[in-house]
């Protein structure tokens, strides 16, 4: 069977259209594959990154309850990296070749990672809007095309909706408690409201990307779709504790969804292009974490070939 | 070991839920050696009780059937319809077979 270009890409395309999800060893056009390196890039590098704000609160956790379930969403986060690190290899690219880029700064990560957290409840307010939010995405994107992406989506779905329901109870408990706890609830929605609607990316008239990740269904569904899913299951919950988000021109409509004022994109690419309040210290952070594992990383491979060796004495 | 990955080699992850069902899939990891692929493996796939049983294998070990070549490796399975029960006709009030 010798193809053309057009025919392969045909083909292509009928597989797509016919929901047939895309293998690794499969053909696939050059852009597909350099779209999903950096979508999947992305998604693994933010997992990663979104380690640090909360880690910033383990050993000042109010309670060992809290200190252990803190734990635990920690190390899940960084599993879901190590999924999304290994399905992205699959598109023939290194490990230390998506870290390399990650410390370039050519790849980026979830710009909600480049907030501090102030206190106790922002690791409510992380949990619940930022996890609220990545949950939505995901769960659209476990009918993504690329086969090992899927895959990765379906198992991390299953354990995100943990870290979602941690951080309501967290901000719910806080709404329970005394009046300046209810203040430092509503400060965390207040700082982390906008910046979890922008998690999204920018409105579908300026997504220059959509309309080919739809097409190829590495996206399911646009930006706008899945933003105003999450602030129509949002603004209710929020309400149900007697928090209410920073938006003035935000209106329940007949319909029962919510028509919401207008989002600073200043703000957004800002942040994006490197000027956020905490864009620095992350990156910082994590070049030190892997210099200082660097002894580590190369014991192992000198005693992995120790082993080898007598191995190959012992034959 | 390949020295433009740090990362230790990759290995396939596979997971039996509880004893009686077939082991399935699981995912990759890159580790040094085996008994840290099972460490890894094991932290990584059953933290909420997954597994009862785990198998770690080099992936380089794993041989697979290539896209390109899958229609004709698979094609002597094409004409056997008569190896599908539907195939034969069986009489009408004949039950339970």
């Amino acid at each position: 069977m010798s193809n053309t270009i057009e025919e392969l890409e045909k083909q292509f395309q009928e597989k797509i259209d016919n929901e047939i999800k895309i293998e690794p060893k499969d053909w696939m056009p050059d852009d597909y594959r350099k779209n999903l390196i950096r979508q999947m890039s992305q998604h693994a590098h933010s997992e990663v990154i979104g380690m640090q704000p909360e880690g910033n609160w383990i050993t000042r956790a109010p309670s060992l309850r809290a200190k252990k379930i803190l734990l635990a969403k920690i190390q899940d986060e960084a599993g879901h990296g190590l999924y999304l690190y290994s399905a992205a290899e699959t598109l023939g690219v290194s490990r230390d070749q998506f870290i390399q880029w990650l410390h370039e700064g050519k790849a980026k990560y979830s710009s909600i990672f480049n907030y501090p957290t102030l206190n106790w409840a922002d690791m409510g307010a992380i949990g619940w809007l930022v996890d609220g939010a990545a949950i939505v995405n995901q769960v659209s994107l476990q009918k993504t095309s690329y086969g090992p992406y899927a895959r990765a989506m379906v198992r991390i779905c299953k354990e995100e909706s943990f870290h979602q329901r941690q951080g309501y109870e967290i901000m719910a408990k806080m709404m329970a408690g005394t009046k300046e706890q209810q203040q430092m609830a509503q400060d965390a929605l207040n700082r982390f409201w906008w910046p979890s609607l922008m998690m999204f990316g920018p409105h579908d008239s300026d997504s220059s990307r959509s309309s080919l990740a739809l097409k190829w269904k590495i996206k399911r569904e646009t930006n706008d779709t899945l933003r105003k899913r999450f602030i129509d299951k949002t603004i209710p919950q929020a309400e149900f504790i007697g928090l209410k988000v920073p938006d003035p021109d935000a209106v329940l409509q007949p319909d029962g969804s919510y028509k919401t004022g207008s989002i600073d994109w200043d703000e957004f690419w800002n942040v994006v292009k490197g000027n956020g309040p905490c864009n620095k210290q992350r990156l910082d952070h994590h070049k030190r974490a892997h210099d200082h594992g660097r002894w580590v990383r190369e014991a192992c491979i000198a005693f992995s070939e120790k082993q080898d060796k007598r191995k190959a004495i012992a034959k | 070991m390949n020295n433009s990955d740090n990362q230790g080699p990759l290995w396939e992850v596979f997971t039996q839920k509880k004893p009686g069902m077939a082991f399935k899939h699981s995912g990759s990891i890159h580790a040094y050696d085996k008994n840290l692929a099972i460490e890894a493996a094991r932290d990584l796939f059953t933290r909420r009780n997954e597994g009862t049983g785990l198998w770690v294998v080099k992936s380089e070990n794993i041989i697979a059937v290539q896209p390109k070549d899958a229609e004709s490796f698979f094609d002597p399975a094409d004409d056997k319809i008569y190896r599908h029960p539907t195939f034969f006709e069986v009489p009408d009030g004949v039950k339970h077979m």
